[in-house]
C-alpha cells in the first residue's frame, strides 16, 4: 500500500467522492449532538417526499463514553462522516464500496462483510434496517435503510452511511491508538484533541452542575413547546430538542437520573422530537400548496 | 409432453444469517404447494442459500396444466328441448353436443365442460411475485418508498428459468431474467446462466452455493491450519452455522495474540472472540486455551497477510479493553456496588435491580438457603454495574462470579453467582452447586412473580422477557437438582403458566407419554421431584398386561361416579356387601392395602373385571347403590396420590 492518508485527507477524499455523486457537502451542525443522525440535515431532511443527498462530518458528543484521554479507542467526542442518499439508489452498496477504494482500501486484499445490525433511536422515534460493515473484523460503517423517523413512516427510503472516521483512519495508518493518528503531516490526533477529551471527561463525570442541568432541561423543553405553536419556527424548535437530548446525556453521565426518572425523561425528549417531525411535515405540505 | 427443470434465484442484499434456513424451508413449502395445487407435476429438489441469494431448484414440471373436465348436470330430459337448448347455450355449445345420464330421478342432460390448462410458465409468472413476497421474516423492510413491497432486504435481481426460458415477472422494479450476480469482489456482477450450469457458473464467480459445501470447506481448511501446531479447534456448531451463512466463499485464516492476555479469564477471552469477532477459539494439547484464533473471511485468500493483521489488531484492542475493565472494576468490590443497583432498571414497571436483590435474598432465606447462598444472592446482580458486563453483556453472572472469587469470597459464594443464570437453554447444564441451584431458582421465580404481577405475561410467540425460559429453568432445577420446593402461593395465571411448562418439560423434553403426564399431574404437581418418581413408576407398569385394562375400568368408574353425582367421600359398610364379586373386590383392596402400585395391579384387575361383569352398581336399593359407589370411589382414592388413571388413553375405552 502506498503511504496511507492522513485524517484530513481521508475526510477530503470521502467528501469529494460523495460530492461527485450528487451530494451537497454540508458543514457540521453547530449544536451538540450524539450522532450525525440527529443533525437536522438527516433528522428532518429524511422526512417527506423530496429527494435529498448530503454528506457532512459531524462531531458527535457522548459524555458517558469519555475516558479522560486514557483509553486508546474510546472518545467522548468522535467524528462521524454522515451520508444521506434519499432515495437510496439500487447500486448503493457498490457506491459505498467504491468510497472505500477512494480512501486507499484495495478490497481485493481485504475481507468485507455486512453483518446484521438494525439501528434504533427511541428518543427520536426513529429506526431502520441495516448492517454494520466489517473490514478485517473491524466495524467501520453503520449502514441503515431508514424506515421511520419522528414516528413517521418515510415516503422515500434513504440510505444512511455513517463512517467512524477515527477507526477507519487508525486502520489505514495501522496505529493501535486513535491518539497516534496523523491528522496532517507532523500533527497527531492527540495534539488536536487530547485536552478536549481530558477536560470534558472531567466536566461530564465530575464538574457538571446537576441542578443547573435539570433547570436547563426544563427551560429547553418549555422553549421547544412554545416554539412548536408557531408554524414557521420548526428549525428553532428542533434546536431545543437537541439541547434537551444533550443535557439528558450529561445528566446520565453524572449518574443523576434514577431508574424511575429515566423512562420519563426519554419520553419527554421523544414527545418533543415527534412534535417537531409532525410540524416539519405540515410545513412541507403548506409550502407545496403555496407553490401549486 | 416433456418434463422441465425450474430454477429460481432471489438475489438480495445481505440477509441476516439466522433467518436464512427458516426462510428457505418456507419457500420450499410454498412452492411445492403451488405445484401441487396447480397440478404442474414437479418436485422441489433443493433449496440453497448464501447471504445474498435464495435459490430453489425443481424438476419434472410439465409444460402445460392438464385440461380440466367438469361434468355439468343440465335439466331433466322430461323438461323438453327448449330447456335443453337453453342449457347448451349456457355451456357455449350446441344441442347435439349434450349427453344424457340416468339417475334415480330420471334422465338428465349433461355436458362435459373442458377448461384448457394454462401454460406452466404463465402460472408461475402470475403467482411467483406474491409467493416470494409471502416468505415470512422476523422483521421486514420496504425500500421503494412508503406502501411498496416488503422483504427482508432489498431484492436486486431475480433469475427464473423454466427449462431455458425466462419466466417473466417483476417485483419492485426488478425484472426476472437469466442473469445472476457473482461474489461482490471475486465475481462478475452479471452472468448469464442456464438451469444446468447455474451452480457451476456461480462457483467460477466466487460463490459456493451449497451451505454444506461451505461448511465442509471451513472445517477442512481449519483443520489443515491447526494441524502440526499442537492446536485443536473448540467445537462450536452454532458459530459455524453463522459463519456459513455470512459468507459466499468462506476461507479460514489463523491468527494469534500475545500470550500475556491468557492471564485474563478464559470466559472473557472466548466471549470476545466468539460473540464480538466471530472467531473460533483453539486449544492446546492440554485442553488449555491457546493464543490463536481462526477467523473466517468471505474471500479466497489473504496473500499479503493484511486480513490476518487487521483481525489481530482488532482483537488486541478488544483484549486491552477487557483488561482495562478487569483492572478498574476490581477497584470497587461487588459489595460496595450494591447501592448502585438502585440505578439499574430491572423492568420499568417492576423497579430496580436493588429491589430485586432484596426480594431474592429474602426468598433464598425462606427456602432455607445457608449463609453462602444468602451472601451470593446479595451480590449476584452487582456485576451489572461493572464496565466488563456493560461491554460484554453475555458475561453477566460469570463476571460476577469471577470477581467474587478474586475478592476472596468463598467457593460456595462465587460459584453460585457464576452459575445463577443457568440453565440458559434446554441443553445448558443446571448450576453445579446446591447454593447455585437455589439462587438461580429464587432469581427466576422472582422474575416470574414480579412480571406476572404487573401484567407482563407471555402470549403466543411474544415473550420479550424470556419468561418461558425462566420457568423452564425453574422446572429443570427443581427436578434435576432434586429440590424440595413447593411453589409458593402464586396467581392463577402464573400457576397455569407453570403447569404448562411442567407438562411441556416431562412430555417434550423427557419424552413421557402425554397421557401419563396428564394422569400423574392430575394427582398433584406441587412437588416436582415426587411427580417425576410417580411418572417413572407409571411408565414402568404401563406395558404390563393388567395395567391398561385396569386404567380403562378406572375411567368407567369415574364416569359412573360422575353420572351418579357421587360426591360423598364417606366410608362404605362391609356388612352390606353381597358375597361374590363385590365382597371379593373389597377384600382384595383390603388385602393389598399398603402394597405398592406395581404389586396391586395384577391381583386387582380380575376382581375389578368380575365386579363389572356381575354386579349392577345402580342397584334399586339406594343404600346398596350408595355402598357400591363408595366402594368404587375408595378404589379410585387408593391410587389418586399417584395418578388419575382415568386419564390414561387405552385401547379398550370405557363405554
Amino acid at each position: 500500500m502506498s503511504k496511507p492518508l492522513t485524517f484530513q485527507e481521508t475526510v477530503f477524499r470521502l467528501k469529494q467522492y460523495w460530492s461527485d455523486r450528487g451530494c451537497i457537502i454540508q458543514e457540521p451542525y453547530d449544536v451538540e449532538v450524539g450522532a450525525g443522525t440527529m443533525a437536522p440535515e438527516t433528522f428532518l431532511r429524511v422526512l417527506g417526499p423530496d429527494p435529498y443527498r448530503v454528506a457532512y462530518v459531524q462531531p458527535s458528543r457522548r459524555p458517558a463514553d469519555g475516558r479522560y484521554g486514557e483509553n486508546p479507542n474510546r472518545l467522548y467526542k468522535h467524528q462521524q462522516l454522515q451520508v444521506i442518499l434519499k432515495p437510496s439508489p439500487a447500486d448503493v452498496i457498490d457506491q459505498y464500496l467504491g468510497s472505500l477504494e477512494a480512501i486507499g482500501i484495495d478490497l481485493r486484499k481485504h475481507d468485507i462483510k455486512f453483518e446484521e445490525d438494525n439501528w434504533e433511536a427511541p428518543t427520536l422515534g426513529a429506526w431502520g434496517i441495516g448492517w454494520q460493515v466489517m473490514l478485517d473484523g473491524l466495524e467501520i460503517t453503520q449502514f441503515t435503510y431508514f424506515q421511520q423517523c419522528g414516528g413517521i413512516d418515510l415516503d422515500l427510503v434513504p440510505a444512511e452511511l455513517t463512517y467512524g472516521l477515527e477507526r477507519i483512519v487508525a486502520f489505514l495508518q495501522n496505529t493501535d491508538s486513535v491518539y497516534d493518528i496523523e491528522w496532517t503531516p507532523g500533527v497527531r490526533y492527540s495534539q488536536v484533541r487530547f485536552l478536549e477529551e481530558q477536560q470534558f471527561s472531567k466536566y461530564n463525570f465530575e464538574l457538571a452542575d446537576v441542578s443547573m442541568l435539570w433547570q436547563l432541561f426544563d427551560l429547553h423543553e418549555k422553549e421547544c413547546q412554545r416554539l412548536l405553536k408557531f408554524p414557521d419556527a420548526v428549525l428553532p424548535a428542533y434546536d431545543q430538542v437537541l439541547k434537551c437530548s444533550h443535557v439528558f446525556n450529561l445528566l446520565d453521565s453524572r449518574g443523576a437520573i434514577s431508574v424511575t426518572e429515566r423512562v420519563g425523561v426519554i419520553g419527554r425528549v421523544r414527545r418533543l422530537a415527534l412534535g417537531v417531525a409532525q410540524a416539519w411535515m405540515k410545513q412541507g405540505q403548506a409550502n407545496q400548496e403555496a407553490v401549486a | 409432453m416433456s418434463a422441465l427443470p425450474f430454477l429460481l434465484e432471489i438475489g438480495t442484499e445481505e440477509i441476516p444469517d439466522w433467518m436464512i434456513t427458516p426462510a428457505l424451508n418456507n419457500l420450499q413449502d410454498m412452492f411445492q404447494a403451488l405445484l401441487d395445487q396447480q397440478a404442474l407435476g414437479g418436485l422441489v429438489n433443493s433449496v440453497k442459500a448464501t447471504p445474498r441469494r435464495l435459490v430453489l431448484q425443481a424438476s419434472s414440471l410439465i409444460e402445460r396444466q392438464p385440461d380440466a373436465d367438469e361434468l355439468v348436470m343440465g335439466p331433466p330430459k322430461s323438461a323438453g328441448t327448449g330447456a335443453a337448448t337453453g342449457f347448451a347455450k349456457k355451456m357455449g355449445t350446441s344441442l347435439d353436443q349434450l349427453g344424457t345420464q340416468s339417475t334415480a330421478k330420471g334422465d338428465y342432460y349433461i355436458f362435459t365442460k373442458r377448461t384448457p390448462g394454462l401454460a406452466t410458465a404463465a402460472i408461475l409468472a402470475r403467482d411467483l411475485p406474491n409467493l416470494i413476497l409471502k416468505i415470512q421474516w422476523p422483521k421486514s423492510m420496504y425500500w421503494n418508498g412508503k406502501g411498496s413491497e416488503r422483504f427482508i432486504r432489498p431484492i436486486r435481481w431475480i433469475v427464473a428459468l423454466l427449462g431455458n426460458a425466462v419466466v417473466p415477472f417483476e417485483i419492485g422494479g426488478v425484472h426476472s431474467g437469466n442473469a445472476t450476480s457473482g461474489h461482490r469482489l471475486l465475481g462478475k456482477s452479471s452472468i448469464l446462466v442456464t438451469s444446468d450450469d447455474f451452480e457451476e457458473q456461480l462457483k467460477t464467480n466466487g460463490v459456493v452455493l451449497s451451505a454444506e459445501e461451505r461448511l465442509e470447506k471451513i472445517e477442512t481448511e481449519t483443520a489443515a491450519l491447526a494441524e502440526g501446531k499442537g492446536l485443536r479447534v473448540k467445537p462450536d456448531p452454532d458459530l459455524l452455522h453463522t459463519l456459513v451463512y455470512i459468507t459466499e466463499f468462506p476461507t479460514p485464516i489463523l491468527g494469534s495474540f500475545d500470550r500475556q492476555y491468557l492471564e485474563l479469564p478464559q470466559e472473557v477471552l472466548v466471549t470476545v472472540m466468539r460473540h464480538h469477532q466471530k472467531y473460533l477459539s483453539l486449544q492446546d494439547t492440554n485442553g488449555n486455551l491457546a493464543s490463536h484464533f481462526i477467523a473466517v473471511m468471505n474471500t479466497n485468500a489473504d496473500p499479503e497477510g493484511l486480513v490476518r493483521h487487521g483481525n489481530e489488531r482488532v482483537l488486541r484492542a478488544r483484549f486491552n479493553d477487557a483488561r482495562f475493565f478487569w483492572d478498574t472494576d476490581q477497584k470497587r468490590s461487588l459489595e460496595a456496588r450494591l447501592p448502585d443497583l438502585k440505578n439499574v432498571t430491572f423492568q420499568a414497571k417492576v423497579g430496580s435491580y436493588f429491589d430485586k436483590t432484596t426480594r431474592v435474598v429474602e426468598l433464598v432465606k425462606q427456602l432455607g438457603g445457608d449463609q453462602h447462598a444468602q451472601r451470593a444472592a446479595s451480590l449476584c446482580k452487582c456485576d451489572l454495574t461493572t464496565d466488563m458486563v456493560k461491554e460484554f453483556t453475555d458475561l453477566q453472572g460469570i463476571v460476577g462470579g469471577l470477581y467474587a472469587q478474586a475478592q476472596g469470597e468463598s467457593k460456595e459464594v462465587w460459584r453460585a453467582i457464576y452459575d445463577h443464570y443457568k440453565p440458559l437453554s434446554m441443553e445448558d447444564e443446571i448450576p453445579a452447586t446446591p447454593q447455585g441451584r437455589l439462587l438461580s431458582l429464587a432469581d427466576k421465580w422472582d422474575t416470574l412473580v414480579s412480571c406476572f404481577n404487573v401484567g407482563l405475561i407471555p402470549s403466543g410467540s411474544r415473550d420479550p422477557f424470556a419468561l418461558r425460559r425462566a420457568a423452564q429453568g425453574v422446572v429443570r432445577i427443581i427436578v434435576e437438582g432434586k429440590l424440595k420446593f413447593e411453589f409458593p402461593k402464586a396467581s392463577e395465571e402464573l400457576r397455569e403458566f407453570m403447569r404448562d411448562r411442567v407438562e411441556y418439560y416431562f412430555r417434550d423434553v423427557r419424552s413421557f407419554a402425554y397421557d401419563e403426564v396428564r394422569a400423574c399431574m392430575a394427582a398433584g404437581w406441587s412437588d416436582l421431584v415426587d411427580l417425576e418418581t410417580r411418572l417413572k413408576r407409571v411408565q414402568a407398569v404401563r406395558p404390563t398386561p393388567d395395567f391398561e385394562p385396569l386404567a380403562a375400568s378406572f375411567k368407567r368408574i369415574k364416569n359412573i361416579l360422575k353420572q351418579a353425582g357421587y360426591t360423598d367421600g364417606g366410608t362404605y359398610r362391609e356388612d352390606r356387601f353381597e358375597p361374590g364379586p363385590e365382597l371379593e373386590l373389597h377384600r382384595e383392596i383390603r388385602r393389598t392395602d399398603g402394597q405398592p402400585l406395581e404389586a396391586r395391579i395384577g391381583p386387582l384387575r380380575p376382581k375389578v373385571d368380575l365386579f363389572f361383569d356381575k354386579v349392577l352398581v345402580n342397584a334399586p336399593d339406594p343404600e346398596v347403590r350408595r355402598n357400591r359407589l363408595a366402594l368404587l370411589h375408595s378404589l379410585l382414592q387408593e391410587f389418586s396420590t399417584i395418578a388419575d388413571f382415568s386419564e390414561i388413553v387405552t385401547e379398550r375405552q370405557a363405554p
